[in-house]
């Protein structure tokens, strides 16, 4: 199984990322450059956090328009990987790959510590291995987090189990008192119809090592590579 | 001719840079201000000299890439 990860001028966790699937995953990865457009040989993508053209017009906004995401857009639609993480979820949705938006957090600060996410389903590439109603602890960094959309939306992704992470506190519990940026219905991350597209706005991969204060991002990592195992 | 685009958020998103506006306006004293929204402006030079042509361009401009049409409005003027 190959992985890759897209850098974009502005992205900063392009080397987190690549970290973790060498380190952890123990798997071949590649930098894939924003103007690059061959996918082929890779099973997965990671889409890392940052601030790619420096946040101008939307966050994410650039990016999206960027030839390497018209590939990835014919990547998921082949049924590939594809991770979006913080700055990745906010180009995911500008895309128009998840629906949705990212708007300024609630508060207007940027927000930079660890929250609690809980798992709301096993049943994606990315969650496999971790347990429906699992709590992890995962750090957030960002100023754009605020999930929106509207209600048909909304409906669309309850009904079809499409919400896989919620902020919550450290016993699991949903309330606005958990919601770090104002999300929607506490929405943390969330996948495609097809389950292969998933954005959060957690970092998984800044949580890989205990000395970083958590390793329960390693989970997620190890649910893609069990997923890939088993199809490759 | 020029274009002026105006992008605004769209009327049920909240917009927390203009509550905090509207908040700081109030600390200085400006009464009765009942909502501030924050919005975009864009002037685009365009070298289409036919007006409607022009329009059409920067109306897709505006639908495709200034704005997000999930969470925003946008409006177009044109001037020669």
């Amino acid at each position: 199984m190959k992985f890759g990860v897209i850098v974009f001028p502005g992205s900063n966790c392009d080397h987190d990322a690549y970290h973790v699937i060498s380190k952890h995953v123990g798997q071949p990865v590649d930098f894939i450059w924003h103007r690059d457009t061959d996918l082929s040989t890779y099973d997965a993508v990671i889409i890392p956090g940052g601030f790619s053209y420096g946040d101008y017009l939307r966050a994410g906004a650039l990016a999206s328009f960027s030839p390497v995401m018209a590939s990835v857009k014919e990547f998921a639609a082949r049924g590939g990987l594809v991770l979006g993480i913080c700055n990745g979820f906010q180009i995911l949705c500008e895309a128009g790959l998840l629906p949705g938006a990212l708007i300024r957090n609630r508060d207007l600060h940027f927000i930079c510590r660890h929250v609690h996410v809980r798992a709301e389903t096993s049943d994606t590439p990315f969650t496999s291995e971790v347990k429906e109603g699992e709590v992890l602890h995962l750090p957030v960094a960002h100023a754009e987090g605020n999930y929106v959309c509207d209600d048909a939306t909304l409906a669309e992704l309850e009904r079809e189990g499409r919400v896989v992470f919620r902020y919550c506190d450290e016993r699991g519990e949903v309330s606005e008192a958990s919601n770090p940026n104002g999300s929607r219905s506490s929405i943390a991350g969330i996948c495609s119809r097809a389950r292969n597209v998933l954005g959060l706005m957690p970092h998984p991969e800044r949580a890989c090592e205990d000395l970083l204060g958590s390793s329960d991002g390693r989970d997620i990592f190890r649910s893609l590579a069990a997923t890939l195992a088993a199809h490759t | 001719m020029k274009a002026k685009v105006y992008v605004t958020l769209k009327s049920g998103v909240l917009d927390p840079q203009g509550k905090a506006i509207q908040h700081s306006v109030g600390l200085l004293g400006y009464g009765g201000i009942a909502d501030v929204r924050q919005g975009k402006y864009f002037e685009v030079a365009l070298e289409e000299t036919d007006e409607a042509r022009a329009r059409e361009t920067a109306e897709r401009m505006a639908k495709d890439v200034l704005s997000n049409p999930i969470i925003e409005d946008y409006r177009v003027e044109i001037e020669a």
